[in-house]
């Protein structure tokens, strides 16, 4: 396996084409430029810092670091879920119902990967781990995110439908049925979208990053069906926990809608 | 019989009174008085405190679903769930002769419910509920949007199920002259107070 080295120089190359970008944005007053800047350096200290903690977190291959890295991985995906809606689960849900599926379903994907395919050696090896993990994590909060975001959007715009059907004696897992079919529906959307497109319309950048750094063609496209399904099997998973758990919780044990537990 | 004793829920103090079998008592009181919040309350789709029974059984020991089959409601603005009429019905066809008695077109059952006008919906929400054969029904300005036929149409089925069946029934109205003709009692509610006169 071979590939080209990048040094310094090679990557302020590039960089000159984010300095373009903020020149036209000057140019036509677009207003960007010092938000481009900001976010481009941010993006360089970031990958540093992951960089320098993943190699020192290789080096030692520890059980316990491994699992810290990857708890507070889940804890910053389930803000950013918590963050995507637009009305928010009152009190402990807003922030434990995401979070608590994407652990769920994240973890018993990523465990299964590493467990039944990859197999490295120790199983948790932070080099498979970790990659593999926030890569799923990724795609399952995007899908955790937009099936609770569409369920509390539809329970709030069709209540009145909702309760026409508890009020004729419908139970409320039947009066939810629809909003949590078009919830999951939403949710699994981009998965079915990028599986659809993939090969044809993008080559994956995990793929495409296997290739520049020497990995047969062949071989970077197995890694990548494995990590397109496990990253499809953790989308479903997480989506159905978490869409249920919040119709669930946006109704009670005596079957009626509970707005007030929206903020 | 419905026996309703202390039933408060934010925004309505506690509320006590009795529904024999086959009445009919008209709840009167201005708007935004609390008379749509008693409905829902009875109907237990608000949380609520106090007790309500209905032929000796507890609303609260039986589960939700079975009490709002006993216990249904039509609100002042009915909801929707599917694309056409007959899909909100167990069986639209055999209710064809009521539907034609309340002056609804035929064929309606097919049309989309977007494209309806509010009096068709009115008593199409109305169809729904006595299908399902309620012990009470709590019915929240049922022919606000009705002509006088229609009206007078509804409201004598109602009398004629409540004959035949023994349902109860429960009905805010605004209009002075509906309540005499449908009900021998009233209930006003005022800034969320209950209480009793003649209608």
């Amino acid at each position: 396996m071979s590939y080209i080295r990048l040094d310094l120089f090679d990557i302020l190359i590039a960089g000159v084409l984010v300095l373009m970008n903020g020149a036209l944005s000057v140019a036509l007053g677009l207003g960007i430029a010092r938000k481009m800047l900001v976010a481009a350096i941010r993006m360089v200290v970031q990958l540093l810092l992951v960089g320098m903690v993943l190699t020192w977190l290789f080096a030692t291959v520890s059980p316990w670091l491994t699992m810290a890295i990857a708890f507070a991985m889940v804890l910053f995906a389930g803000r950013e879920i918590m963050a995507r809606q637009d009305r928010r689960l009152t009190g402990w849900w807003g922030y434990g119902l995401g979070t608590g599926c994407m652990f769920l379903a994240a973890g018993v994907v990523t465990v299964f990967g590493l467990t039944t395919q990859l197999r490295p050696d120790p199983w948790y090896d932070p080099r498979y781990a970790i990659p593999l993990l926030g890569m799923v994590l990724g795609n399952t909060m995007t899908g955790i995110a937009l099936g609770l975001n569409t369920l509390s959007g539809a329970v709030r715009l069709r209540r009145s439908a909702i309760e026409a059907r508890l009020a004729l004696g419908d139970d409320r897992r039947q009066a939810m049925a629809p909003l949590v079919r078009q919830a999951l529906s939403t949710a699994m959307t981009p998965v079915v979208n990028s599986m659809a497109a993939t090969g044809l319309v993008s080559l994956p950048g995990m793929m495409t990053g296997q290739i520049l750094g020497g990995v047969e063609p062949v071989e970077a496209v197995k890694y990548q069906i494995l990590v397109m399904f496990l990253i499809a099997g953790g989308s479903g998973l997480g989506a159905v926990v978490a869409v249920l758990g919040g119709a669930r919780r946006l109704t009670d044990g005596r079957h009626r809608v509970r707005l007030d537990r929206l903020e | 019989m419905l026996v309703v004793e202390a039933l408060s829920r934010p925004n309505l103090f506690p509320a006590s009174f009795t529904l024999e079998d086959g009445e009919c008592v008209v709840v009167r009181g201005p708007s935004g008085a609390g008379k749509s919040l008693l409905l829902r309350a009875l109907a237990d789709l608000d949380p609520s405190e106090g007790r309500v029974v209905l032929d000796g059984a507890e609303r609260d020991a039986m589960p939700a679903p079975r009490w709002r089959s006993l216990v249904g409601y039509v609100p002042a603005e009915p909801g929707w769930w599917a694309e056409t009429a007959r899909e909100h019905f167990l069986d639209w066809d055999s209710l064809a002769p009521l539907a034609r008695r309340l002056n609804l077109r035929d064929g309606i059952g097919d049309d989309p419910v977007a494209r309806l006008s509010t009096g068709e919906r009115q008593r199409l929400a109305l169809l729904r509920a006595l299908e399902r054969r309620p012990r009470v029904l709590l019915l929240d300005e049922p022919t606000s949007a009705l002509d006088p036929d229609s009206t007078h149409q509804a409201e004598a089925i109602l009398a004629e199920w409540r004959a035949e069946t023994g349902m109860a029934v429960l009905w805010v109205s605004h209009d002075p002259t509906q309540a005499p003709r449908v009900a021998t009692r009233a209930l006003i509610v005022e800034r969320g107070s209950v209480r009793e006169e003649r209608a």
